[in-house]
């Protein structure tokens, strides 16, 4: 096993991850439960997919998939400060909504039950392992960006302050709904871009082609204790151990499937506290009267 | 003749069906200390709260330094200069104090950038400007309770807070950080600012205030000079109520049943409880309950009443000390345990622990005695609503339906059925906290009837009650609870509203274990 | 303001029936739900050049209309009772059940184990009983893990029910393609026991349907949680639980032991669940099976509104959504209906709150 191509097919698989999970933390930490994440990354590789497609540009599938991102972040945002409906069960109802509007416009522009057609993606060149992508770069700046995001800039803090004391926030003057709306925005076109990455990666859009990247992603957050940097080592962590089941695959030293589990152990280990406590922000997921 | 600071008038504000403030008042001059007392539920938060900008009356008037500003947001309340230190801190645990208090108008550098040090900077100024000493960079829970409300009164002078409103602030402090926020508060108002303080303590009123309002019930009883007044007509003010059937009587002593053991009863042996923020809420707290006695526990709520009697109930961990009842050891014993050993409590707090507002009156008349209702694990619905049958009307519970969601019954009739339960089930130590909360008079009296039958009956009764009145005409023993000690105990023919007034704030020690 | 005022105490008390108040709260935002779901449903269908009106009673004709339809109905809503009440358990215990789908994975695997492990000729009265203890043993096994979780960690069982899924399925993918699968395939061989009849054979009116005696164990297992949640000592604790927890410790209800009971139970009811495909559809194992069962579980115990009678009408109703699907491809795609299932989620889900506070503000006002 070559520990360069190793590496690089492990940075090319994290990058999906490393959009998801950096929008995850910002959601969070401003307390609205992410399990969405896998909903907002199947609307933006199809909107990607759809752009790129009757436009002929990498670029424009950009745009619409950062768009297909937004679009169902806001309508969790609605749903969960608006409504104040619960946060879980609305993000399940988005991911079962990504998953059914995008087949039902997978069908009606492309008249397919599974795939789209092929479309243009960025870079190609075999030579460069994946790294004249210039998504895969965006992919590992995002993490060091959020992190400055957060702890560095009045947004962040509002962002901090929202999502462990909302009562505290509100009594100065923020808007705690607005922060919200804001974070979860973010959220939406941070996942949606790492659809962008996967589906222009692939040059396609399948059907519920994410396959669970969401959740792995959500598990990145909690492991990562909901801090951009810690995060995104999560993901990295993850993606080797993706990588490793793919280059040991047919050498049947550990099967493949106890590597597939090893991001989902390692969420409920940290959820456990055995190896430090994962403690959430203190607002997550609760719903003001 | 100078104009006032805060002129409310007639204000009105409702939650769904409870009346926070009825044609409330507050006039407030510049430069004073102006004591806002009343009891639990007397609508002084909600009244500070509308002067904030954290909610709107529903009707009535609100002017600061003659300019209206009715319903105005909590923005424009800060820029105007109002600054509302809360009772329960509104500060972010995981940020430090610099980010706490920058929060909402941070400094910045090229317009996207917080500028720390900037904060920093503006923080050590302002320590050093009003002598409230406090590291930025120290994170708020590592902050101990006073320096966490230095930091909360730094937060409005930062936004340039000249008047300002502060909520019980010597709840939870120790006697130094007492002394040391009054020195503040004094220096603050020598300063030229504006300071409303809600207080329970009568030492505070009494000594730092220059004029005192009083509120009961939603409304304005009474405006006065500091000056003008007597301490003990200050306490009579604060703690005394309206006509009470009760005023004035007394329990007629009863003959102790001849058999009774010496381990019957209730017997507390030196509680201690920690509270949040590692304070000691009940301190080496010692005593007996007999059967067939009252023991009244007088004092204003903070003291560490709730919590003795969630320890006592099974609700709160115990640091050390006993509890027995009957003899027989409970102290870390669950709740169904306690129950069985002759345990039955009436909570201060109906809403949250004594009914389930979903459930069914008849249902929630067996919580707790769910085995006896219940053959083989199924429980008999029609023994269950004959049950609650025979209590609703042994109580008057109106209406008279069983099968009625509780939150569907007003107060009274709400505490009616926990008292029915509690009462109903056999026991022999019955702790009653705020028995008569918000209940009308026709059902205080039948409570209090309740309580002295079981009283007759031989039963330990263990009474905690804000309403002084209350205390003095059902306990044989009363005592009082100040800052989690028992300051004394005496028996009710000679305890007054006088001489008790002087114990609940701490003027007068007396001889409590 | 915590401390109720005196005004509080002489309010009159109500004089609707209790029953009323609670249907309204309780029914009102299925049917808010089922109306915005119409109204996507015309949409989608005239984005089509489709009239609704055409594509509508189609979809009752595949579905309800004929004996084939009208058993594929009944069979797929069995599995989604089963999920439903699963999941509507745990939630009547405040706790969120993610896990179905896993938890019918493990059950439908456990009873395939169980019908292979029996000797052939076993007689479906001993056979029977065993495969449903074995499903959901395997069940309650698979939920008791969040529940130990929360009880002595407080980890939220719903991160940690979701990330069960993923590994409980992979562990059961690797047992299939390691070491059960028959050649080519991904599910065990035929069981050799335990075989359910079909509805179809039983009667020619479910011609070829997949429909089968589970449906039985499905009304009985929905009168089972009825009995307990209502009639039961455990129920009455569980649902104090889920409406109170202060008021339930403040009774002397161990509220840990609870969530316990509570989270075991449910996955049994879903582990059970597997019964449906394994003993009476294909008699084998297959992997995958659940095909999202689990989580459309979630929705049908949200517009069940968590009892046992909606859940069974619930799960009827998405099971006709599912098939109508099916039944109007030619028109509309049956892409539609997967659409369709996620805006009813979403509509029930926003609805209940945003009901509540409607209706309880109007009873106040008309009160005061």
């Amino acid at each position: 096993m070559n520990p360069v191509t190793f590496l690089t097919q492990m940075i090319r698989i994290a990058i999906p991850y490393l959009f998801a999970a950096s929008g995850g933390v910002v959601a969070e930490r401003a307390g609205i439960v992410s399990l969405t994440l896998e909903g907002f990354m199947l609307s933006g590789a199809f909107g990607a997919v759809l752009g790129a497609n009757y436009s002929g540009s990498p670029w424009v599938g950009v745009l619409t998939g950062i768009l297909g991102g937004l679009i169902f972040s806001l309508i969790h945002a609605v749903a969960t400060i608006r409504y104040r409906a619960d946060q879980v069960v609305v993000g399940v109802a988005i991911n079962l909504l990504a998953i059914g509007v995008t087949r039902f416009f997978l069908k009606l522009f492309f008249d397919s039950s599974s795939n789209s057609p092929r479309v243009t993606g960025f870079g190609g060149n075999i030579k460069a392992a994946g790294f004249d992508n210039p998504l895969l770069w965006l992919g590992l700046l995002v993490a060091p960006v959020m992190a400055f995001v957060i702890y560095r800039t009045p947004f962040g803090l509002r962002v901090r302050a929202a999502g462990e004391h909302p009562d505290a926030a509100e009594s100065v003057g923020v808007s705690v709904k607005r922060v919200r709306y804001a974070a979860v925005a973010l959220s939406g076109m941070l996942a949606g871009l790492g659809g962008v990455y996967l589906a222009l990666d692939q040059h396609q859009f399948t059907d519920q082609m994410t396959a669970g990247r969401g959740f792995i992603a959500i598990s990145a957050v909690i492991f990562g204790r909901w801090d951009p940097i810690r995060a995104a080592l999560a993901c990295l962590l993850f993606a080797a151990a993706e990588t490793l089941q793919i280059q040991l695959q047919g050498s049947h030293a550990i099967a493949s499937q106890f590597i597939e589990m090893i991001p989902y152990a390692l969420t409920i280990v940290a959820l456990a506290g055995v190896v430090g406590r994962a403690v959430p922000p203190a607002a997550l997921g609760k719903v003001e009267d | 003749m100078s104009q006032a600071a805060i002129r409310m008038a007639g204000i009105e504000k409702s939650f769904g069906a409870i009346m926070a403030n009825r044609g409330a008042s507050l006039e407030v001059m510049p430069g004073e200390i102006h004591a806002l007392v009343g009891e639990n539920g007397a609508g002084k938060s909600t009244l500070m709260r509308i002067l904030g900008g954290l909610m709107k009356p529903d009707a009535g008037r609100v002017e600061v330094n003659g300019r209206d500003v009715t319903g105005w947001s909590t923005n424009d309340a800060i820029a105007a200069g109002i600054g509302i230190v809360h009772q329960h801190f509104m500060l972010v645990p995981t940020l430090s104090v610099a980010e706490n208090l920058v929060l909402g108008c941070e400094p910045k550098t090229r317009g996207v950038v917080l500028d720390y040090q900037r904060a920093a900077d503006d923080v050590r100024k302002l320590s050093s400007e009003t002598g409230l000493v406090i590291a930025p960079e120290r994170l708020v829970s590592d902050l101990s309770v006073g320096e966490a409300q230095r930091v909360e009164i730094l937060k409005v002078l930062f936004r340039g807070a000249k008047i300002l409103v502060l909520d019980e602030p010597t709840a939870v402090l120790s006697p130094p950080e007492v002394r040391e926020l009054w020195a503040v508060l004094r220096r603050l108002r020598d300063n030229g600012d504006t300071i409303v303080l809600i207080t329970h303590r009568l030492d505070e009123v009494v000594q730092l205030s220059d004029t005192i309002t009083v509120m009961r019930a939603g409304q304005t009883v009474s405006r006065i000079k500091t000056s003008e007044t007597t301490p003990a007509e200050i306490a009579r003010l604060m703690v005394g109520r309206e006509v009470s059937l009760s005023a004035g009587k007394r329990v007629q002593p009863i003959a102790r049943p001849s058999d009774v053991r010496p381990d019957q009863g209730l017997d507390v042996r030196n509680l201690g409880i920690t509270g949040s923020h590692g304070v000691r809420v009940v301190d080496g707290v010692s005593f007996k309950v007999q059967p067939g006695e009252i023991l009244g526990i007088a004092g204003v709520e903070g003291n560490g009443q709730t919590e003795l009697i969630e320890a006592l109930a099974g609700l709160r961990a115990v640091a050390s000390g006993e509890i027995l009842i009957d003899g027989i050891d409970i102290t870390r014993k669950p709740v169904a345990v306690r129950h069985d050993a002759g345990l039955s409590h009436i909570p201060e707090d109906r809403h949250r622990r004594g009914l389930i507002l979903e459930y069914t009156v008849a249902d929630n008349l067996i919580l707790g005695l769910q085995k006896y209702f219940a053959k083989r694990g199924v429980i008999d619905g029609d023994r269950v609503l004959k049950s609650a049958v025979e209590e609703i009307s042994a109580f008057d519970i109106r209406p008279a339906n069983p099968v009625l969601p509780a939150r569907a019954l007003s107060g009274g009739n709400q505490q009616k059925v926990v008292v029915a339960r509690e009462m109903g089930r056999s026991f022999s130590v019955l702790l009653a906290s705020q028995p008569t909360r918000g209940v009308d008079v026709g059902a205080i009296e039948f409570i209090h009837q309740q309580l002295l039958d079981a009283r007759a009956k031989g039963k330990a009764i263990l009474l905690v009650s804000a309403e002084l009145n209350e205390v003095l005409a059902l306990s044989d023993r009363i005592a009082v609870m100040y800052r989690g000690k028992f300051a004394v105990v005496m028996p009710a023919a000679e305890a007054s509203e006088e001489v008790l007034g002087e114990y609940m704030i701490g003027t007068k020690k007396g001889n409590a274990a | 303001m915590s401390a109720p005022s005196v005004a509080e105490s002489t309010k009159p008390a109500f004089a609707a029936a209790p029953w009323r108040e609670r249907a309204e709260e309780a029914l009102i935002p299925p049917l808010v739900a089922l109306l915005v779901a119409l109204i996507c449903g015309d949409l989608l269908i005239l984005s089509y050049g489709q009239s609704p009106a055409a594509v509508y009673r189609m979809l009752l004709e595949g579905t309800w209309g004929n004996a084939y339809g009208f058993g594929q109905v009944l069979y797929k809503a069995t599995t989604l009772a089963f999920t439903g009440l699963a999941v509507s358990f745990g939630l009547r215990a405040g706790l969120f059940n993610i896990g179905a789908e896993s938890q019918l994975a493990a059950g439908g695997f456990a009873a395939a184990l169980t019908g292979l492990a029996l000797p052939v000729g076993t007689p479906l009265i001993l056979a029977l009983p065993l495969c449903i203890i074995a499903a959901g043993a395997a069940g309650g096994v698979v939920g008791s893990v969040p529940a130990y979780l929360k009880t002595r960690f407080g980890a939220h069982e719903v991160i940690v029910t979701i990330m069960l899924n993923f590994i409980v399925l992979a562990l059961l993918n690797w047992f299939i393609a390691g070491h059960l699968h028959v050649p080519e395939t991904l599910h065990t061989p035929e069981i050799h026991a335990g075989v359910l009849p079909r509805l179809a054979d039983m009667s020619s009116r479910f011609h070829g349907s997949a429909a089968n005696l589970s449906l039985v164990v499905a009304v009985l297992a929905a009168g089972a949680v009825w009995f307990y949640l209502f009639r039961s000592r455990g129920g009455y604790d569980l649902r104090a639980v889920g409406l109170q927890p202060p008021a339930a410790e403040y009774g002397g209800i161990n509220v840990g032991r609870v969530w316990l009971r509570a989270l075991t139970l449910s996955g049994m009811i879903a582990g059970i669940g597997g019964i449906n495909y394994v003993l009476g559809y294909k008699h084998y194992y297959e992997d995958g099976f659940a095909s999202g069962a689990g989580f459309m579980g979630i929705a049908v115990a949200l517009v069940g509104r968590n009892h046992p009678i909606g859940v069974l009408v619930a799960a009827f109703f998405f099971a006709t959504l599912s098939q109508g699907g099916l039944a109007i491809h030619a028109f509309v795609p049956k892409q539609m209906m997967d659409v369709l299932q996620g805006v009813v989620i979403l509509a029930v889900a926003v609805s209940v709150p945003e009901v509540r506070r409607i209706l309880r503000g109007a009873r106040r006002r008309s009160d005061a």
